[in-house]
């Protein structure tokens, strides 16, 4: 109906280009085309899904295995359902699938909270993992690996597989609102003065993480290293028990803050002028941010970049709407996330490697790139 | 029918009313005892040299600054209003805006668009009758960032036109609109498109209120006149009453004089030949 009514007011254009999308384009109307990259997307994140259940040291026939899954689970996972690889079935249950649950988790939380986080900070640049926030959770996630059984020993037998997200969440939500408070003036944000303010507040909870790795014995200290390079090593239905409720709780919210960050690009004022709460706005976004970051560092450790490449792709495709963008970005940080512990895991199989090495070797040149293509422009 | 307002007291709920309204940012007070009276269907101008207060009166009005005192819009106080009933009833247009994404030209203006925003074909003429208002038809999807200043400045008119499309909804309180400067970067054919744009706004039921630095746009477009200086009303009065010679020499501390065109016509303000 809509594209109907859109190639008759357009007139010249023909129906074939109406149907692509294409007139719409040239109206100004990218939603047409969103819409079309969020269901390639979504087609491509399951693919992508299959592709990484399947690839491993044993290749699992996971189409096969697949169907059993629902009746399995509905029958409380007693027996291996029958006709089907003991080994396989095990692999799958229980390593492959609550891996990838959780990279896709992980990978969707990432990217929502970098592209959310730019829209609040009005910069491309703003990162959870960049300007301190991530730092700041992985201080509070440091705390309690390390400290769990001595001086926190109470509060971790309260809260349980939730003491270490929680404490995360603390520590990223404690650095976003010292970061916003430094970082912006009468509603203007300095990404000089931004990312300086993180430099610094890395470098403090580098201090006091350190302070931890000097009282930590030799298992803290190996469990601390390998969870700072940012890993899905050791998933777990556990670790995705503990992150799931704080990420989907992150996605299903998110959506209503897009018609207010779109309206915060034309800056706070002029936000508010056309009836947007902005307070609320900034409140909800920055509760939000910093639990998604504090659940993703809780269960995975610092992984970079996922933030900053996965929505500034999506605006050079689809355009900078946050009713499309975040939803996009979900789906691929999900993708790319799922795609980047695959290769992690058989890279240099049998062994692994740090995710977030890999997501680093890509994002890092990514993130100058972005540096020098906007230096031009603002003179940063 | 034009004017059709409701009495509440002695104001028409129809009206800006500013009463004894002093604004400070921190321990500085820039504006202090103002008080005018705006009606709906005019033009009001304030003018003033730079510094004088008229950029934070605005911000006052517009709900962005606090203040001491009575600003009642159509008879509301703006000080309690919400975000959402200040915006059903007034756009404002800021000096200068930068987004921080690069948005094309539809997608700035139709951020504008509220209401009705699942209706997509409307958004689309809504959006294009905007920009055909402010001269830039066909520029929907141009890069925002990519826009001369002017250009960037006329997109933005467009889209808080989209957010108080008719100056007088036939049930209800008339829109008005609030604007920053509006023509201190365009050139002068489009300064006075813009201009006649708001006067024509006006003379359909709506209200302007617009900070004015040309003065002889101020002289041939505003109905009613503020002068301000030093965060104090100097003179507020219908245009003819203001736009003097003396008066305006005083304010802005400068020799003035006002030329009339041999055809006849609008004066012309100019600095004093001393010549």
């Amino acid at each position: 109906m809509a594209l109907m009514s859109e190639t008759a007011l357009a007139g010249r254009s023909g129906r074939l280009s109406a149907l692509l999308g294409l007139a719409d384009l040239k109206h100004g109307d990218r939603a047409p085309l969103a819409r079309a990259v969020i269901v390639l997307l979504a087609a491509f994140t399951c693919l992508v899904i299959l592709g990484s259940l399947a690839i491993g040291p044993i290749s699992i026939p996971v189409l096969e295995l697949l169907p059993h899954v629902p009746s399995y689970v509905a029958g409380a996972g007693e027996h291996v359902p029958d006709g089907v690889s003991a080994r396989d079935w095990i692999v799958l249950m229980h390593i492959r699938l609550p891996r990838v649950t959780l990279g896709a988790l992980i990978g969707a939380a990432l990217a929502v909270s970098g592209a959310v986080m730019q829209g609040l900070f009005r910069n491309p640049l703003a990162d959870p993992g960049i300007v301190g926030v991530s730092a700041g959770a992985g201080l509070g996630a440091a705390a309690f690996i390390v400290l769990g059984n001595s001086l926190l020993a109470p509060v971790m037998a309260l809260l349980g597989i939730y003491a270490v997200p929680l404490a995360a969440f603390g520590g990223g939500l404690v650095t976003t609102l010292i970061l916003y408070r430094i970082g912006t003036r009468g509603g203007i944000t300095s990404v000089a003065t931004l990312l300086l303010a993180g430099i610094a507040l890395g470098a403090l909870t580098g201090a006091i993480t350190g302070l931890l790795v000097y009282v930590a014995d030799d298992q803290e200290l190996r469990d601390l290293q390998f969870w700072g390079l940012g890993s899905l090593a050791g998933s777990n239905w556990q670790k995705v028990a503990s992150a799931a409720p704080i990420i989907l709780v992150m996605l299903v919210c998110v959506p209503f803050l897009a018609r207010g960050l779109n309206a915060l690009t034309l800056g706070e004022a002029a936000a508010s002028h056309i009836g947007i709460k902005v307070q609320r706005l900034k409140n909800l976004s920055i509760l939000l941010v910093a639990a998604a970051t504090g659940a993703c560092v809780a269960v995975s450790g610092g992984i970079g970049f996922v933030g900053i490449v996965v929505p500034h792709l999506l605006r050079l495709t689809i355009g900078p709407d946050h009713r499309y963008m975040l939803p996009a970005a979900a789906l691929l940080g999900a993708c790319l996330l799922i795609a980047a512990d695959t290769l992690a895991r058989t890279i240099v199989a049998p062994a692994e490697m740090p995710i977030g090495i890999i997501t680093a070797f890509a994002g890092a040149p990514f993130f100058l790139w972005i540096l020098l293509r906007k230096r031009g422009l603002t003179g940063l | 029918m034009l004017h059709s307002t409701i009495e509440t007291g002695t104001a028409l709920t129809a009206d800006l009313v500013v009463e004894q309204v002093s604004v400070s940012a921190g321990k500085t007070r820039i504006v202090q005892d103002l008080s005018f009276h705006a009606r709906a269907g005019e033009v009001l101008a304030i003018i003033g040299p730079s510094g004088s207060g008229k950029t934070t009166l605005m911000k006052a009005m517009t709900g962005d600054m606090p203040y001491s005192g009575k600003i009642a819009l159509a008879g509301l106080e703006v000080r309690g209003l919400s975000p959402e009933v200040l915006a059903a009833r007034r756009g404002v247009l800021p000096q200068a805006s930068q987004i921080s994404f690069p948005l094309n030209v539809a997608e700035v203006v139709g951020l504008g668009v509220t209401g009705v925003r699942r209706d997509r074909s409307f958004r689309a003429r809504r959006i294009a009758e905007a920009l055909a208002k402010v001269g830039l038809t066909g520029f929907e999807g141009r890069s925002y960032q990519d826009l001369s200043g002017g250009e960037q400045q006329r997109v933005q008119l467009a889209r808080v036109l989209c957010q108080v499309w008719e100056p007088l909804p036939q049930e209800g309180l008339p829109h008005w609109l609030f604007l920053d400067e509006p023509v201190s970067s365009l050139d002068i054919k489009h300064q006075v498109q813009i201009m006649q744009l708001a006067a024509d706004y006006a003379k359909r039921g709506g209200g302007v209120v617009a900070v004015m630095h040309d003065l002889n746009l101020t002289a041939a477009f505003a109905d009613h006149v503020l002068v301000m200086q030093g965060g104090r009303r100097l003179a507020f009065g219908a245009r003819d009453e203001v736009m003097q010679a003396g008066l305006l020499s005083k304010a802005y501390d400068f020799p003035l004089e006002i030329l009339t065109r041999p055809g006849g016509g609008r004066p012309v303000i100019v600095p004093k030949d001393n010549g």
